[in-house]
């Protein structure tokens, strides 16, 4: 019971930072505007794919790519906890580190699916008929695309003593996973190496299974429903033991 | 009385340097205690191991009844920590930082809100409870984070360097409610200083740590009548004649002449003293000012430790110029 109220409190707290942060909100929301609009308007325009919306195309991929970055960004945020000594203050309560661990990926996580779902209204402006049904399909994708990512963002800060790695993540895991995810072209006609490349990212299977549910019928699936599903299945179990892990031994 | 924390031959070493060399002590119930060292002395090393945030190499310890390695979860919602370093979330305000608090150690649901308040109006911090930390000063910051130590009612307050880089008015302040904690919430406090002052006014007992070991242990008056006695300064313009006749009386062995005054040093100023005066009026001599001063904590910390506060060594010979230095009148 008390551990629960320890989870809970954690959550909250990273719920409540990340929704007053108004500049991040903000700068969260028209990101993916600037890519939808711009760079999937340019796109479109000049290197279709045939039968293909491209914005409709990229569209599940930014969805994707906004969790991915905030993910990150939100897990590393156990470095500034521990610069500013309330680790400190959260380490030396009753509560056990499992909890603690449990509390910061809960409430990063929410923090990310609220970022995956602010983009969702977006998918009107394109022309994408999003549906309840659509949406409550879409949802436990996301959460399972997010557990993951969350638990490496938490990996990574465990392991990092200071801030200044976090360009590090930036180069070595935020662009690799997005641009080897098949967010921004079809892994269909690439060169073979790319193709394998792409599919040991997770991403890809959660990109894929996303947009089976978006686009309907006009896209070909890379791999079945129940291939993607398990996928990431094993990606959040795996990522979630080396994140705790690595969470609970650090001093 | 009853003990409320006890080690036995406490140890801690990091590789081949070792931090904490066998401390033993045993503190009681309601006591202020104090922990005094120079700089790298094993004083936060000694306090991280008692609040379970390191593991002893070897030895062992208990609060309030419980085993520091084997019942730690029991021992950490017995004891209070302000750390030395600021450990509050500066992008919260003061109330959700002492929710969040209550929350980790499971303050009673239907008391919490009651003793938020209670712990805010304690630090005098009530009306800028929702406020954002950010906005707070250091003085401020330091005050909540007591607030919070206090908030699930622990049996033992833990302050490692309370009032470290705060001005005159604000350790002011910070004593008044350590003074005013100890009186209202029954509790033991250990604190660890490297302020002289405030170990002599704020602890019962106090204990000096050097190189890991604890070199004195006592009250602070009893501390500082080892060390030294009291001197007292006389001025005269027959300061030759006074010095004999106190010689001759037998009221003193020596004196030192010091430009226009003599100066000697004896073990109780204040019963000397009538006996001194007495003396000089006897002999027609004229005493125009007198002036006493007693020992401080620094006389003591420099007797036991040969450092000045700065971590500096004092050598052996200028050692008493400098404790002479450093005392003021009171």
């Amino acid at each position: 019971m008390s551990e629960l109220r320890g989870i809970y409190t954690l959550w909250l707290r990273e719920v409540k930072k990340f929704l007053r942060e108004k500049p991040r909100l903000l700068n969260a929301i028209c990101q993916p505007l600037l890519w939808l609009f711009i760079f999937g308007t340019g796109m479109r325009f000049s290197s279709g794919m045939p039968g293909i919306n491209y914005q409709e195309f990229i569209f599940p991929g930014l969805v994707v790519q906004a969790m991915l970055f905030t993910a990150m960004f939100m897990g590393v945020s156990v470095i500034w906890d521990r610069e500013f000594g309330f680790l400190k203050e959260i380490l030396v309560s009753p509560i056990s580190r499992t909890s603690v661990f449990l509390g910061k990926m809960l409430g990063v996580s929410t923090d990310v699916m609220i970022q995956g779902i602010v983009i969702f209204p977006f998918a009107y402006l394109i022309g994408i008929p999003v549906t309840v049904f659509m949406v409550f399909e879409a949802l436990p994708l996301m959460i399972l695309i997010t557990t993951g990512l969350v638990c490496i963002g938490l990996t990574f800060a465990s392991l990092m003593k200071s801030f200044e790695g976090f360009g590090l993540i930036q180069t070595f895991i935020n662009l690799p996973m997005f641009f080897l995810s098949g967010a921004l072209f079809p892994l269909a006609n690439v060169p073979i190496w790319l193709q394998w490349a792409s599919y040991v990212n997770p991403l890809t299977y959660g990109v894929d299974a996303l947009r089976t549910v978006m686009m309907g019928d006009t896209w070909v699936q890379l791999f079945p429903m129940e291939l993607d599903i398990l996928v990431l299945v094993c990606f959040d179990i795996i990522m979630f033991i080396i994140g705790k892990t690595a969470f609970c031994r650090t001093e | 009385m009853a003990s409320i924390i006890e080690t036995h031959d406490l140890t801690k070493r990091f590789g081949s340097h070792t931090a904490v060399n066998n401390i033993s002590l045993t503190i009681q119930k309601g006591e202020v205690f104090g922990l005094l060292g120079p700089n790298g002395a094993g004083k936060t090393t000694f306090l991280s191991m008692l609040c379970t945030i390191l593991k002893p190499s070897s030895g062992s310890a208990h609060i309030n009844g419980f085993d520091i390695i084997r019942e730690s979860a029991q021992v950490r919602t017995s004891i209070g920590i302000v750390f030395q370093d600021p450990s509050v979330d500066s992008d919260m305000t003061s109330r959700e930082n002492l929710q969040m608090h209550a929350d980790l150690y499971g303050v009673l649901l239907s008391e919490q809100n009651v003793r938020i308040q209670e712990v805010l109006d304690l630090v005098g911090l009530s009306d800028r409870a929702d406020d954002f930390m950010y906005t707070y000063s250091g003085g401020m910051r330091r005050r909540l984070e007591i607030a919070r130590g206090l908030l699930h009612y622990p049996r033992v307050l833990f302050l490692d360097e309370p009032t470290i880089g705060l001005d005159p008015r604000s350790r002011e302040h910070i004593w008044d409610y350590i003074r005013k904690l100890r009186k209202r919430e029954e509790m033991t406090i250990i604190l660890t200083t490297h302020y002289m002052e405030e170990a002599d006014r704020l602890c019962d007992r106090v204990a000096i740590i050097d190189k890991g070991s604890i070199v004195a242990m006592d009250t602070p008056s009893l501390l500082k009548q080892e060390v030294a006695g009291d001197t007292i300064i006389m001025g005269s313009d027959q300061i030759q004649n006074l010095s004999d006749v106190l010689i001759r009386d037998n009221i003193v062995q020596d004196v030192s002449f010091q430009g226009s005054e003599i100066k000697i040093f004896v073990q109780n100023a204040q019963f000397l003293l009538p006996r001194i005066v007495e003396s000089a009026v006897h002999a027609g001599i004229r005493i125009d000012h007198i002036t006493i001063t007693h020992p401080d904590m620094n006389d003591v910390f420099i007797h036991y430790t040969g450092k000045d506060l700065g971590g500096g060594e004092v050598r052996e010979q200028t050692g008493r110029v400098a404790m002479m230095k450093r005392r003021r009148a009171r």
